[in-house]
């Protein structure tokens, strides 16, 4: 059984990428929305963390929130897939339960 | 679809797991989590709690509120147990970084580590965080 | 498959409505059944009928209304969290009905995901 984890605060406010990343067991997927988009962003003080795990978890983040905040996906961690809704939706079908970390 | 009544209710059994990662009083979220909890147990589903992050905060001994004028809802968490809600644990290491121990606690719960919170987790139906 | 929605924050102040809503438009799109959206915590907000945002924005109240117009979506509020905020039969806006947690906790018993949005 895999989860899915959504994270969306940004790691810079409130650190919840990190607790999800604590918890999260390898083969798990954790997928950025809202602030938690800025997770995505390669080479800040915050993106050691995921790029360590990459390989173990699939990262995902929801490209209208990316697009929203003037992010460019050049400027996103590599390894990382954008989805949009309907890829959240398939996201949610595919995992077996869903945690947000709210 | 009409509520189902607890002493009718013959459907499915599912794994429901709370997650509790706030600290009570400053946030809403404590209390009115603690509410669905018990709900779930009155549905006679298979009810896992679980406090980590500042949630191992709600479980806390000592609260005292009458200064802030809110409720106390502390004792409620004792009142669990009668409402077949067993599987209470929190997280080692957010204890341990809170600075609490087991006897800081307001109610007896299982002290799990990080990675068997995790497989808790990866067994569960439904995971609703508050 | 057969989602619920739990969506515990009011509109505006933060994306989970948005984020909440654009899911379950994309789940709907996609041929999923949506057993219910259920709002707890400040989300019961999502149902006042006096919500009235500038017209060059978009009203969420509004809508969640129209979805549920348009698909026979469940828009449920909680009762308890309702009351706590001032949110009665009077000020509900069209598709909302205002129910118990229990509706929550079957939503998760007969769906085959929860989803959360909050904060």
């Amino acid at each position: 059984m895999a989860l899915l984890h959504t994270v969306n605060k940004s790691p810079f406010e409130r650190n919840v990428i990190s607790d999800c990343l604590r918890l999260a067991k390898d083969g798990s997927a954790i997928l950025l929305i809202e602030d938690g988009v800025y997770a995505a962003l390669e080479g800040t003080s915050a993106s050691d963390e995921i790029t360590r795990r990459n390989g173990s978890i699939k990262f995902f983040a929801l490209g209208p929130d990316i697009e929203a905040r003037g992010l460019s996906e050049k400027s996103l961690i590599e390894g990382l897939t954008l989805v949009d809704y309907s890829g959240f939706v398939d996201l949610v079908e595919e995992y077996n339960s869903v945690q947000s970390w709210l | 679809m009409e509520d189902f009544e607890d002493d009718e209710f013959d459907g499915p059994i599912k794994k429901f797991m709370y997650v509790n990662r706030k600290a009570p009083y400053g946030t809403v979220y404590a209390l009115e989590g603690l509410e669905v909890v018990l709900i779930t147990a009155a549905f006679d589903q298979d009810v896992s709690l679980v406090f980590v992050d500042d949630g191992v905060f709600q479980i806390k001994k000592d609260q005292e509120t009458t200064g802030i004028n809110m409720k106390n809802f502390s004792p409620i968490y004792r009142a669990l147990e009668g409402y077949d809600v067993e599987k209470i644990c929190a997280e080692k290491e957010s204890l341990e970084s809170r600075g609490l121990s087991e006897d800081d606690l307001v109610i007896p719960v299982e002290i799990l580590s990080s990675a068997e919170i995790s497989e808790l987790m990866d067994a569960q139906d439904v995971i609703v965080t508050f | 498959m057969k989602f619920g929605i739990l969506v515990n924050e009011g509109p505006f102040t933060h994306q989970a409505s948005d984020s909440a809503y654009q899911f379950t438009k994309a789940a709907i799109e996609k041929g999923h059944e949506i057993v219910r959206v259920f709002f707890y915590h400040d989300g019961v907000n999502n149902s006042n009928k006096l919500a009235d945002p500038p017209s060059d924005d978009r009203n969420l109240v509004k809508l969640w209304s129209d979805l549920a117009a348009e698909h026979g979506v469940e828009l449920i509020v909680c009762v308890a969290a309702a009351m706590r905020r001032g949110i009665n039969d009077d000020l509900l806006a069209a598709g909302f009905k205002i129910s118990g947690l229990g509706q929550l906790v079957e939503a998760g018993i007969i769906g085959d995901r929860l989803v959360t949005f909050g904060d």
